[in-house]
C-alpha cells in the first residue's frame, strides 16, 4: 500500500489572527486607539515613542507596552514620559505576537485609555506576520540605513499603514537621498503616508502626532 | 501554536500512521524566508511525532489585482509592487501572503512516532 496524501489546509498563524481580532474587537469597544511600531534595531522607536507620550499626555490618556528579547532599558525610559508602561520580555523570541499583548494587559481597564502604544522588538522580519490587533502599523527606517532598505525587507513595509525616515536631521552627513529612499518605500507599499522626522530637533513631529490624532478621532 | 504542533494534530486527528511529509504553502510576502523554515523544521520536528518528516514548501509568488487591467497578475517580483503589464501602483495584494499547512502525506502501515 502506498502512503496516502490528505488535504489539510490549516493556516498556520489562525490561532494569532484570531487572537488578534479579539484584542481589535475589545479595542475599539473601549475607544482605545492602537498604534505600532516596527523597525530595526536602533531606528529610534524608543526616543520617538519617548518623545510622543511626553507631548501627547497632556490632552490623551496614553500608555505603552514594549518589547524586547532582554533587559527592562526602554520601560524605563518611557516610563519617564509619565505615561503608564509594560515590559515584554520575549527571552529568545523576535517579534511579539498577539498572546503576548493579552497577556501584557492584565490588570489595565482599557476604558480608562486613549491610546496604546506598542514598541516591537526591532527586527524587520518576523514581526510583519503578526497580527496584533492595532489600527496602525508604523514602520520606522533612520537615514543611516540606506535607501534601499524597503526593497530588501519589502514585506514589512508592505504590510505597514505609514512609513516615517527618522533622524532626518542627519540626513546631510549621512549622505541620505530622501527621494529615492520615498521611491522605493513606494514601490513595495504603494501609496503609503511617509513622514520625515528628527525627534532630537523636532523637525516634522507635529505632522506625526498630528496624523496620530486624526487616525484616533476618525475611528 | 508551530507548525509541527499543527501537524502533528492533525496527523493524530486523521488517525494517521507515521507522517512522511508535510506539505506548506509559503507565500513570497508571508515574512518567511524557506531555507529558514525547513531549517528549523528539522530541528523542530527531532524526536516528537513528526520525527523524520519532510518538509515540503510549495513557493507562492504574489499577485495583485490591477483595477486599470481589471485583471489578477502574477507579480515577477516583490521589490516593485506594480502591475506588470501597465506599471501601475498595485493597491490590492490577492495572493502572497499564504502561510499554510496544505497536506499531510502519511503512511498508515507504519506505526506513528508518540
Amino acid at each position: 500500500m502506498s502512503p496516502r496524501i490528505v488535504e489539510v489546509r490549516r493556516d498556520i498563524l489562525k490561532k494569532n489572527d484570531l487572537l488578534a481580532r479579539e484584542l481589535r474587537d475589545g479595542f475599539a469597544a473601549a475607544g482605545v486607539f492602537v498604534a505600532s511600531m516596527v523597525s530595526s534595531p536602533g531606528a529610534g522607536k524608543t526616543a520617538l515613542l519617548e518623545e510622543t507620550l511626553r507631548r501627547l499626555r497632556p490632552s490623551r490618556r496614553v500608555a505603552a507596552l514594549v518589547g524586547d528579547l532582554a533587559t527592562e532599558r526602554d520601560a524605563e525610559r518611557l516610563a519617564r514620559a509619565g505615561a503608564p508602561v509594560r515590559q515584554i520580555s520575549t527571552g529568545t523570541v523576535c517579534h511579539l505576537d498577539a498572546e503576548m499583548i493579552k497577556g501584557a494587559l492584565d490588570g489595565w481597564t482599557l476604558d480608562d485609555l486613549d491610546m496604546l502604544f506598542i514598541e516591537n522588538v526591532g527586527n524587520l522580519v518576523c514581526p510583519a506576520s503578526y497580527d496584533l490587533g492595532e489600527d496602525l502599523r508604523v514602520v520606522l527606517m533612520s537615514v543611516t540605513e540606506g535607501e534601499d532598505k524597503p526593497l530588501k525587507y519589502p514585506t514589512i513595509f508592505n504590510t505597514a499603514d505609514v512609513a516615517i525616515i527618522t533622524k532626518i536631521d542627519m540626513a546631510g552627513p549621512a549622505r541620505f537621498d530622501a527621494g529615492a529612499a520615498r521611491h522605493n518605500i513606494r514601490e513595495v507599499r504603494p501609496g503609503i503616508e511617509i513622514l520625515e522626522l528628527s525627534t532630537f530637533t523636532g523637525d516634522g513631529f507635529d505632522a506625526w502626532l498630528q496624523l496620530i490624532a486624526s487616525r484616533a478621532d476618525a475611528r | 501554536m508551530s507548525l509541527v504542533e499543527i501537524a502533528a494534530e492533525e496527523a493524530a486527528r486523521l488517525h494517521a500512521g507515521r507522517v512522511l511529509k508535510v506539505h506548506v504553502r509559503v507565500g513570497r510576502l508571508s515574512g518567511v524566508v524557506p531555507e529558514a523554515l525547513a531549517f528549523a523544521f528539522d530541528a523542530a520536528s527531532a524526536g516528537g511525532a513528526l520525527d523524520g518528516a519532510e518538509l515540503v514548501i510549495e513557493d507562492v509568488p504574489a499577485s495583485i489585482y490591477c483595477d486599470i487591467c481589471d485583471a489578477t497578475r502574477e507579480l515577477p517580483s516583490v521589490q516593485h509592487l506594480r502591475c506588470p503589464v501597465c506599471d501601475a501602483p498595485a493597491l490590492q495584494v490577492t495572493a502572497g501572503r499564504e502561510l499554510q499547512i496544505s497536506a499531510l502525506e502519511v503512511d498508515d502501515h507504519v506505526a506513528a512516532h508518540r
